[in-house]
């Protein structure tokens, strides 16, 4: 039983990966590597480079493996976005089978919606998507704080949704509130390299793309869930 | 119709499958989402840096 709604979640996850893997080169990896050409090190500055780390990073990029450009790179950007979509649709059917509701694919495109919401949209108010060579306020501070939104985004649309009552569904307002009036680490000058107009850019296209990604993860893992238990 | 019959109905699991259910999925996605999107490995970083910027993970 356990091991059909992991299945359900993990097939929804390979075909919404393989979904999204052809919208993001279509769309969002050519803005990657445009901003790339634009990436150098200002002195002073925390951007990113991939030729040779800086003295602000804590981990190395010139020593580790790195995937040539073209097939390498391309075939390694979609086994990440089918892992990615594994592990999201593997939570969002923790969150069905937490709910313990029948589900179909029409519910999980509202579970999809959610994701997003969580995981995309609401944090991009505090931290936007980021092209390589954009200044960033340091990696660990905004992880921190990206884990904490995205955290008290789930739990709070949960109990907007899920709550009997109205004190608790505001509480659910309020803790979807609280990352973004303590603020996302950001960093002190505006020092990136990367022109305004590809940023810009890559902010609509990732958006966009995650959403579609997200309803269709959703709508599948709902599908194949509901599929898989009904059988016996 | 047989959709909207679905709404009310519940997943036909005992309560203890529910919660190892939810637990597995749980953990596993986390493990998996936590690897790609944030695991601080340059190997990691460095295979998934376009699908990580992609999904706007914090990245570097």
């Amino acid at each position: 039983m356990i091991g059909r709604i992991l299945l359900a979640a993990v097939a929804a996850g390979l075909i919404a990966g393989a979904f999204v893997s052809g919208a993001q080169m279509l769309k969002v990896v050519p803005l990657i590597y445009a901003a790339e050409a634009y990436e150098a090190p200002a002195p002073g500055a925390e951007t990113h480079s991939h030729d040779n780390a800086t003295a602000d990073h804590s981990h190395d990029h010139g020593a580790a493996y790195m995937p040539d450009d073209g097939f390498e790179r391309i075939g390694l950007t979609a086994l990440t976005n089918i892992v990615l979509g594994a592990g999201f649709a593997l939570l969002i059917a923790a969150g069905m089978t937490l709910r313990g509701r029948a589900t179909n694919w029409r519910l999980g495109l509202i579970w999809g919606a959610a994701g997003f919401l969580s995981f995309s949209f609401l944090p991009a108010l505090g931290l936007p998507p980021e092209l390589p060579g954009m200044a960033a306020a340091d990696l660990t501070g905004r992880q921190l704080w990206w884990v904490m939104t995205v955290a008290a985004s789930a739990g709070g649309l949960a109990l907007i949704a899920f709550s009997p009552n109205w004190p608790l569904r505001f509480l659910g307002a309020a803790m979807l509130s609280i990352p973004h009036l303590v603020g996302a680490p950001h960093p002190h000058e505006f020092s990136g390299g990367v022109p305004a107009e590809l940023a810009a850019q890559f902010v609509a296209t990732s958006l966009v793309t995650a959403g579609l990604f997200w309803l269709l993860l959703g709508a599948l893992t709902g599908h194949f869930i509901g599929r898989g238990l009904q059988q016996d | 119709m047989e959709q909207t019959k679905q709404a009310n109905v519940s997943l036909p699991l005992t309560f203890q499958q529910r919660i190892a259910a939810t637990l597995a999925a749980a953990l596993l996605g986390s493990f998996l989402v936590y690897g790609v999107g944030l695991a601080n490995s340059a190997t990691m970083h460095n295979v998934a840096h376009d699908g990580r910027h992609a999904f706007a993970f914090p990245c570097h």
